[in-house]
């Protein structure tokens, strides 16, 4: 039986089950909230948030390998172009693109237009250091680690500290191959 | 290349034209999200009382913003003053935009004149979601009730909202039942308007 073709972000995401992004937004700035209050410094918060996103992005890769049927990618140029059309399509319903090629190939930019976490938000001027979205930089840096690439996320432009659009930055530090947990000679 | 406009910048949040609400995330993302919530909060509390209340908490500020949200949106700005008007409103619209169909039922205590329950099969954010033994009754519903709360409170009709598990017969998992108990100057007013 032939593998099955890969499927576009759209047919994905038209496919799972979708819920109201009002109350994904809610709930998420619910959380934000709740770790300012918790841990008071922005910092910790940034940190904390990238920790959640990592815990998320290492249990979403499974999910998204099972559903979206990509074939492994051949370098690091394939594999931001999937985050991009097809990750980000199938979990949160927009579409990103990837510019900002540098020479070898190794880091790139991933600019989002539309961010369902940011509906109806403001940073008020207390947490100006808050990187309000940085949740989604620790899934992608957990996802990448589970398919052996450590990569290193930053924000380059965020909407609600003025910029006109979300740009993330993917650097590719290496690829570590494959550990299998036993011994072939046991 | 002549003719690209720039995405208009709105210095202030509240100039931006609000959305009309149908744009969806994949259910396995809010799933995720709350996962991540309920994992945080139990690295900060000791005990299960504790846990719920935070969970609690969080949902009450949802609510509060799910409230003034829909009653911009779909309500135009008209507000609620009867008791049985605002448990139809939550049972009804805010379950719809919240989870996507009305809740399964809206019942008055039989018990206690001040008490509600509203019904749910399986509650969206438990869906995924399994306790163990040694967290007894403890029900990641608590956001929900959370969520009643916040919109109850605002709209003016202070209450105590809590989650809690009915087992129904033939059915594997449990029932959820959102307890909905009024305080005592609710009801005070509502037999003064009549």
């Amino acid at each position: 039986m032939p593998p099955a073709a890969p499927r576009s972000g759209d047919a994905i995401f038209a496919s799972v089950e979708r819920v109201n992004a009002e109350l994904f937004t809610l709930t998420y700035g619910a959380i934000v909230r709740q770790l300012l209050t918790d841990l008071e410094e922005v910092e910790e918060v940034n940190k904390q948030l990238d920790q959640m996103g990592y815990n998320i992005g290492i249990r979403l890769i499974d999910e998204f390998l099972a559903k979206s049927n990509v074939s492994r990618c051949v370098d690091f140029k394939e594999t931001a172009e999937v985050i991009a059309k097809v990750g980000f399509k199938m979990f949160l319903g927009v579409t990103a693109s990837v510019t900002n090629w540098d020479a070898d190939g190794t880091c790139c930019s991933i600019v989002l237009d539309d961010n369902p976490l940011v509906d109806f938000v403001e940073l008020p001027d207390t947490c100006q250091g808050l990187y309000y979205c940085n949740i989604l930089s620790g899934v992608i840096r957990g996802a990448l680690e589970m398919v052996s690439m450590k990569t290193e996320v930053t924000w380059i432009r965020d909407m609600l500290r003025g910029d006109d659009a979300y740009e993330l930055q993917v650097k590719l530090l290496n690829q570590v191959p494959e550990e299998y947990p036993y011994k072939d000679d046991e | 290349m002549i003719g690209v406009g720039k995405i208009k910048q709105y210095s202030n949040v509240l100039d931006k034209p609000l959305s009309k609400g149908k744009q969806e995330v994949s259910l396995s993302a809010f799933a995720f999200l709350f996962s991540e919530l309920v994992q945080y909060n139990q690295t900060q509390v000791d005990n299960i009382a504790e846990l719920e209340r935070r969970l609690e908490d969080a949902g009450y500020a949802v609510g509060a913003r799910v409230l003034e949200l829909l009653c911009h949106r779909d309500k135009g700005n008209r507000r609620e003053t009867r008791l049985l008007g605002i448990l139809s409103f939550v049972h009804s619209t805010v379950w719809k935009v919240l989870f996507g169909k009305v809740a399964d039922s809206l019942e008055k205590g039989t018990e206690h004149e001040d008490e509600y329950m509203i019904s749910e099969k399986e509650l969206l954010v438990n869906k995924f979601i399994s306790i163990p033994k040694d967290m007894g009754t403890f029900n990641c519903g608590a956001f929900v009730a959370g969520i009643v709360r916040g919109v109850l409170d605002s709209a003016g009709f202070p209450a105590v909202v809590t989650a809690h598990f009915v087992p129904m017969e033939g059915q594997q998992r449990p029932r959820t039942t959102i307890l909905i108990k009024f305080a005592e100057e609710v009801l005070q007013r509502e037999a003064r308007l009549g």
